[in-house]
């Protein structure tokens, strides 16, 4: 595609958003065409941004200009392979959830203003390069987050809202804390620049010499926050409620995108800044990790309401992530762990954008199992639905092997180059997570056969089946699972530079 | 040309007393008219200024025989104060739309009060300084005292009392500074150059720097502010923890630290950890952060709640004044203008939106209400406010925040800890306001039910949406590109830290 | 001595005190001759118009007697110009104004009398103001007071104002003679009723071991004059007097006494300091002088007036009995001015400064004070509720009249606070000077209270009754004027300042 030099497309895909939001605040009555329209804009720019990212892995696109040089806080934005796909997932994820709200009451035009404007704090996280403005759309996306819980969510809403946004302001003060003490040591918050100084021990010399040794803290901080979001065990109790109580298309943007936001955060700050503190506490975050992935597997085995199942469900999905971020946190002592490392980071990258992928899917289809009941989402509630809604069957059951991991959808390759990468670098780990794996069978499968297969109760026999305009919706959603399940490259081609790229400058 | 946001203010309240009594149209429409016009003029003298350092306004000989003169000037900080003034004017003159009562003396004492605070921002002679600091006090107690609601005899007299012995005790540095001077002259220039001796510095700083800081709300002497802040009608309310005690702060910033330096000189003896006045004080100052966040976590007015942050943010300006370095100062003066906007909109949205339709402000009253649902504008409103009043990036006080608390790590490490708490503490309390106030969950009876049926709440008034727009997008700008005041504040604040008053 | 000059001289330099006298000569005549048969209220308007003239004239005497002034050989009797002059020409004008209060009065059938012993009091005041021998001082005291007496007990149908008269005589006269008692010890120490030569001749005398009779001439001296001012604690009188006396006499109390009351103190602390300037021969003076003593003497009174007059005034119900209290405070601050008495024409002007803008003020605190009786009846507190209601302008000129007392700026009272405040440290350094002023501000701080709590009640707190309030024309138009004085000496102190600083160089 050919496109300009010159206009600056990230701040644009930053700000469209935050147009839309305002449009749809007004023009309450157009509300979700508004932003049906913005959303799909977003998509097309985010896709004009992923064929445009630099060939070598390097950060492209750059937009940079000084904002308050007296506090090192400047206006710097630009993407690599890993950036441009998180915001293409952003859109794709952000347009799903767009869609899968229709008849939202009361109030849409604030509805649809706050998804949007959620959307824009993505955006901008995933894109700045500076703490500053990162810091501030990793905070602006609390708020629209906390009121679209708050104000259209379930019965419990109130004290998980609550409970939501208490949790990742704490971590977010640990956050603010570690980067204004790099500040105070080194006058900089471009994470280039600390990267730069990380990989050459620099950074821990001017933070020795300015504050003492605080290094091991600060990166304790940095990691709190970035484990408050993903989460981390045992930082994750805000996320079941939240998932749970959150309207179902709200909760395909938290688990879908937000969450994707930590996982980011440890690979474009915490690693690259404190690659060697991580290394030093890597066992402990390795047990964590472990924690998290059967933990996850094992809670979502025992729930009862399929959104807290598919709730914990992503807790062990990104439990993955960070047990191969964990493990590849190691000295690069030879080509071969070289090669581990680049492969458990390509699996990294695509988990995220499968898991986003997959896991807004599914909650799509939760959400349209439960207009269709009138409400009802538990697992014991339905049966047999496999006879009346074959498609939605169908689609539904795609979605769900794909998040067991079965080979030939998108779901398996991301997990498959995880345990590649991480086996040699951390046997034991990955030894025990494969029990999460086993599980997450397990609980599929119950949900399968709990909902779909079995005999048709008369409650349900009349089931509706998918319309044509959801099926139009959905098809490309599950093409693309197929597609990535079958042709990776597609992906993996235009990632591996940048993921060479980031292990270059990574030191442990 | 700034010299003409007084004489505008003064000619405006003189003729708002001549208005026929029974139009209050016509007192409102004069009164913004007036406002608008000041904040005009400060935008033009801002942006005319910008990139200049110290301006001669005015200066005129006014009593030759004892070196004083009528000296109008103004550097960076004054062209931003002067423009926090503007803003904060008309924003309290849009919130004051619906007053009946007297309303010609109304916005008499508002513009009076008005006039005296441009003058002190602009004044330049110590003595001119301090005849409009005082001209300010006597407006403050009437438009409390008439206009307020809670116990406003009690607030307005405690407030006037307070701010009196304040400006007695910078009377009584005044007196002797002049008078050590060899009674030459009164300009803050030739008093900074007086080369007053360090030993009366040292008892003189004290003196004047308390007396001014008695009006920024420094604990202990804080306790007129939540009282009078509460009992002030709204626009007052504005004024006073808008600007007021700013004129407080900028005294502290302006005369005692500039004219007695070396009043922050270490005594050479330490007692219980302080080794200096600058100890002191910034030990005040946290004090007052922290025990003010504490207080109004604990209230169940939300006026009060507003009231006592005021408290803990003018204790993060004082932080950073006693941090004496670039940074920190350049946060205290930066935080000045936020606060001083934001504390404005808070006010308004809780006093004139919130208050003037529900004729309550306890929490366990507003609870069952559903605010979010009947005020939505007033909930998104507060939601903005009071983000922006956490110190969230984005907003003005985050910039002004995180430079006071690097300032306050230069100056001495523990400070930025005990500040950093202050600022948890207050996104603890504003969030308890906010839920408590407009998103509770506690469900309606059925009786008020009935209640919210038959009494609808009034629809918000084109003048609150305008005032809240104004407010609503200073505070962003700035905090998006804080860059339009830092470029003024920071020389000036270098010139200040270098030679005293330049 | 040659007679003829000596009493054309005198002649010439007594013209006001002549004009004055004439004056009230023709009023007696003009009311008790040709208007006996005219209606109360025209004998009232032409004896005060009468009045006015007369003082126009002293005026003009004041400026036609020169800078001569008038002496016994080499003893000055009277002194002219300097601090005389402006004394003289502020006595004069307040005598005016307070002459102008009377025509809205109706407390007495015999308006000439009183406007003739007015006058007399006035040119008793004129003497004080410029005489500099102790018998001469004596002589104008008297006539001073005893007219004052009188005009207190004018309204004879007031029990209050009999009772106020008696008290105010019986005080008087006990302190005039304590005065006269303290004069005897000082001509005995010094052989001279000349001021210089008494304080040259005290000088001598302590210095030989007579400090301790000195020190009681000058007590009693003190409390001879401290009654006149009301300072504490010779003030057992003001409260009462200010209380019962019809409002022009105590109008002219509040004012015309308190500034030929400080003029004197002005001479005496003058040729106190003065003499030492002049001294011959300079000895290391360890003993306590004249100017050590008295300082001490004034510093003592300044602070107890500060301390009881604000203090006091916080607990008053009437607005009368709270200007006397206030009164005491406002003798304290002058006082503190008199204590630190610098040798340059600075403390002088300064105190004359502010007596001369706190008597204008006073009248026009009583001219509003008398507006309100006559409509209510009452001078409490509650009487002056809602009055922005009944009469705004009136509540305006009180706002104005009051913030002026309490010392805010922009008007006359702060500038007359800082201007002696300035002078007192300017002549002395040290932590004692400082200190006194440090309480005299804090003191007046404190007054804001009591001042504010009147004006409370007439802007604040709603009206019992709402009827509007009308005062006469005259009356308003003098209020008006003071109002503006205030406001406009306050925002440009110089105009006032520069007119006083002329009589020391020379008109």
């Amino acid at each position: 595609m050919n496109l300009l030099p010159g206009i600056p497309i990230l701040t644009l895909i930053t700000v469209l958003p935050l147009f839309g939001a305002a449009i749809a605040l007004v023009w309450g009555k157009h509300a979700r065409g508004v932003a049906l329209i913005t959303g799909f804009l977003s998509l097309v720019l985010a896709l004009i941004i992923w064929t445009r990212i630099p060939a070598s892995g390097a950060i492209g696109l750059v937009e940079r200009s000084a904002w308050v040089p007296s506090l090192g806080i400047e206006y710097h934005l630009g993407v690599d392979g890993l950036g441009a796909l998180m915001v293409l997932l952003s859109a794709i994820v952000a347009l799903m959830s767009i869609d899968a709200a229709h008849r939202v009451h009361p109030k849409p035009n604030l509805y649809y203003g706050l998804v949007l404007a959620l959307e824009s704090g993505l955006f901008g996280a995933f894109t700045a390069l500076n703490f500053f403005h990162w810091f501030i759309f990793w905070e602006l996306s609390l708020i629209p987050a906390f009121f679209l819980i708050k104000l259209w969510g379930g019965p419990k809403r109130g004290p998980a809202a609550t409970q939501f946004f208490i949790y990742t302001m704490v971590g977010s003060v640990a956050l603010l804390i570690s980067f204004l003490a790099l500040f105070l040591s080194t006058g900089t918050m471009d994470f280039g620049n600390l990267t730069a100084m990380a990989q050459t021990g620099a950074l821990t010399s001017a933070v020795n010499a300015h504050l003492g040794p605080v290094m091991l803290w600060l990166a304790l901080g940095v990691l709190a926050g970035f484990a408050v979001k993903v989460p981390l065990a045992p930082f994750h109790t805000w996320l079941p409620a939240a998932y749970a109580e959150a309207p179902s298309p709200v909760t395909m943007l938290l688990t879908g995108a937000m969450s994707k936001m930590g996982v980011y955060g440890l690979l474009r700050i915490a690693i690259p800044i404190f690659g060697v503190q991580i290394a030093q506490i890597r066992t402990p975050l390795l047990v964590l990790a472990v924690i998290t992935v059967v933990m996850g597997a094992w809670a979502a085995a025992a729930q009862k309401d399929l959104k807290r199942v598919f709730a914990y469900s992503s807790i062990n999905h990104l439990g993955y992530c960070l047990l191969a971020i964990f493990a590849l946190a190691v000295p690069a002592t030879g080509a071969a762990t070289l090669a581990s490392q680049a492969i458990a980071l390509n699996g990294i990258i695509l988990q995220m954008f499968n898991h986003g992928i997959t896991a807004a899917a599914l909650f799509w289809f939760i959400a349209m199992i439960q207009f269709r009941s009138g409400g009802l989402r538990g697992i014991d509630d339905f049966g047999g639905l496999r006879k009346p809604a074959p498609v939605f069957a169908g689609l539904m059951g795609i979605a769900l092997f794909s998040s067991l991991g079965l080979p030939g959808l998108n779901g398996f390759v991301g997990e498959f180059l995880i345990f590649r990468g991480v086996f040699p670098l951390a046997w034991v780990a990955a030894s025990v997570s494969v029990l999460g794996l086993l599980v997450t069978v397990i609980v599929i499968l119950t949900v399968i056969q709990k909902v779909f297969t079995g005999p048709v109760s008369e409650h349900w026999a009349g089931f509706p089946d998918l319309h044509a305009s959801e099926r139009m919706a959905l098809a490309p959603i599950i093409a693309l699972m197929l597609l990535i399940g079958l042709v990776p490259q597609l992906i993996v081609d235009s990632i591996n530079p940048t993921v060479v790229n980031l292990l270059a400058h990574w030191r442990f | 040309m700034l010299s003409w946001t007084i004489y505008i203010s003064f000619a405006g309240a003189l003729l708002q007393t001549l208005l026929p009594k029974g139009n209050p149209a016509l007192a409102r429409w004069f009164g913004l008219l007036f406002a608008v016009a000041g904040l005009a003029i400060a935008v033009a003298g801002f942006a005319a200024g910008m990139g200049h350092g110290l301006e001669v306004v005015t200066d005129l000989p006014w009593v030759p025989a004892m070196g004083i003169h009528y000296l109008l000037a103004a550097d960076g900080i004054s062209r931003v104060l002067v423009l926090l003034t503007g803003l904060a004017s008309v924003a309290g003159v849009l919130f004051s739309w619906n007053i009946d009562l007297r309303t010609n003396q109304f916005f008499a004492f508002y513009l009076a009060l008005i006039g005296g605070v441009y003058g002190v921002f602009l004044s330049y002679d110590l003595f001119l300084l301090f005849v409009f600091y005082e001209i300010a006090i006597v407006p403050k107690y009437f438009l409390i005292a008439i206009w307020g609601s809670t116990r406003r005899e009690y607030g307005a007299m405690k407030l006037a009392l307070y701010s009196f012995v304040g400006s007695a005790m910078v009377l009584i540095g005044l007196l002797a500074s002049y008078a050590a001077s060899g009674s030459r002259s009164t300009g803050l220039v030739a008093l900074a150059h007086a080369q007053l001796p360090a030993h009366f510095q040292m008892w003189c700083f004290p003196l004047v720097f308390v007396g001014f800081a008695i009006l920024a709300g420094m604990w202990p002497f804080h306790t007129w502010a939540p009282t009078g802040h509460v009992a002030a009608p709204t626009a007052a309310s504005m004024l006073l923890a808008g600007v007021v005690m700013k004129l407080g702060a900028y005294g502290c910033l302006r005369v005692a630290m500039g004219l007695y330096p070396h009043g922050l000189d270490p005594w050479g003896f330490s007692f219980l950890g302080l080794g200096s006045w600058r100890d002191v004080f910034a030990l005040l100052a946290i004090i007052g952060i922290v025990y003010g966040a504490l207080v109004a976590l604990a209230q169940t007015d939300f006026k009060f709640v507003i009231g006592y942050s005021s408290v803990s943010h003018m204790g993060f300006v004082l932080l950073g004044l006693m941090t004496l370095n670039q940074l920190g100062v350049t946060g205290a003066v930066l935080q000045m203008f936020s606060h001083g906007v934001i504390a404005g909109l808070l006010f308004a949205i809780v006093g004139r939106i919130v208050y003037e339709r529900t004729h309550t402000r306890q929490f366990a009253e507003l609870e069952p209400m559903h605010l979010s649902r009947r005020l939505p504008f007033a909930a998104w409103a507060f939601v903005f406010a009071g983000v922006a009043s956490m110190g969230l990036p984005g907003f003005s006080g985050f910039v002004a925040e995180l430079q006071i608390l690097i300032g306050a790590w230069q100056a001495k490490p523990w400070w930025t800890i005990a500040a950093g708490l202050g600022i948890v503490i207050g996104v603890a309390y504003t969030w308890r306001a906010m839920q408590r106030g407009f998103f509770s969950d506690v469900v309606p009876t059925a009786h008020e039910l009935e209640e919210e049926r038959h009494h609808p709440l009034a629809p918000i008034t084109w003048p609150e949406y305008a005032g809240v727009a104004l407010l609503g997008f200073a505070t962003l700008a700035v905090g998006l590109y804080p860059r339009i005041l830092l470029d003024s504040i920071e020389p000036a604040v270098k010139a200040l830290l270098a030679g005293g008053v330049q | 001595m040659n007679y003829p000059d000596f009493y054309s001289a005198l002649f010439r330099a007594t013209l006001p005190e002549t004009a004055l006298e004439v004056a009230a000569l023709l009023v007696l005549v003009v009311d008790l001759g040709l208007l006996r048969k005219a209606a109360s209220s025209t004998r009232t308007v032409v004896a005060a118009l009468v009045g006015v003239a007369g003082c126009s004239a002293a005026i003009w005497g004041v400026y036609a007697a020169g800078w001569a002034g008038i002496s016994a050989g080499s003893d000055v009797l009277l002194s002219a110009g300097g601090s005389a002059g402006v004394a003289q020409i502020a006595i004069l004008a307040l005598t005016a104004l307070t002459l102008l209060l009377l025509i809205d009065s109706s407390f007495t059938r015999h308006p000439g009398e009183f406007v003739a012993v007015v006058l007399m009091s006035a040119a008793g005041g004129l003497l004080i103001s410029a005489a500099q021998d102790l018998l001469v001082i004596f002589v104008g005291l008297e006539l001073l007071s005893l007219g004052l007496y009188i005009l207190c007990a004018f309204a004879k149908h007031s029990g209050q104002s009999a009772e106020a008269s008696l008290k105010y005589y019986l005080f008087g006269g006990m302190s005039a003679a304590f005065l006269l008692f303290g004069f005897s010890y000082l001509y005995g120490l010094s052989g001279s009723t000349n001021l210089s030569q008494v304080a040259l001749g005290t000088y001598f005398a302590a210095a030989h071991g007579g400090t301790p009779l000195l020190l009681i001439a000058l007590v009693m001296i003190a409390a001879g004059l401290g009654f006149k001012v009301a300072a504490v604690p010779f003030h057992l009188w003001a409260p009462d007097t200010y209380e019962g006396a019809p409002v022009p006499a105590a109008a002219f109390i509040a004012s015309v006494s308190k500034v030929a009351s400080f003029a004197l103190l002005i001479s005496i602390s003058t040729a106190a300091l003065h003499f030492l300037d002049n001294l011959l021969f300079k000895t290391n003076a360890t003993f306590f002088g004249f100017a050590d003593a008295w300082r001490l003497i004034l510093i003592l009174l300044a602070v107890a007036s500060m301390l009881v007059g604000n203090l006091a005034a916080l607990a008053q119900i009437s607005v009368r009995r709270l200007l006397a209290y206030s009164a005491m405070a406002h003798a304290g601050y002058i006082l503190l001015g008199l204590a630190y008495f610098s040798s340059s024409n600075l403390s002088a002007a300064a105190i004359l400064y502010y007596v001369l803008t706190y008597g204008l003020t006073t009248i026009g605190a009583f001219g509003v004070i008398a507006v309100v009786e006559k409509a209510t009846g009452s001078n409490r507190l509650d009487a002056f509720l809602g009055l922005q209601k009944r009469n705004p302008l009136l509540a305006s000129i009180l706002l104005i009249l009051f913030l002026s007392l309490a010392g805010i700026p922009p008007l006359v009272g702060f500038w007359a606070k800082f201007n002696l405040f300035a002078a007192v440290l300017h002549s002395s350094s040290g932590a004692l000077p400082i200190s006194l002023v440090a309480l005299a501000i804090a003191m007046s701080a404190v007054s804001l209270y009591y001042y504010l709590q009147v004006l409370k009640r007439a802007f604040v707190l709603p009206a019992v009754d709402d009827t509007p309030i009308h005062a006469h024309p005259v009356t308003m138009t003098v209020l008006l004027f003071i109002a503006a004085a205030i406001v406009a000496l306050g925002c440009f102190p110089a105009l006032l300042q520069n007119w006083i600083a002329s009589f020391y160089l020379g008109w």
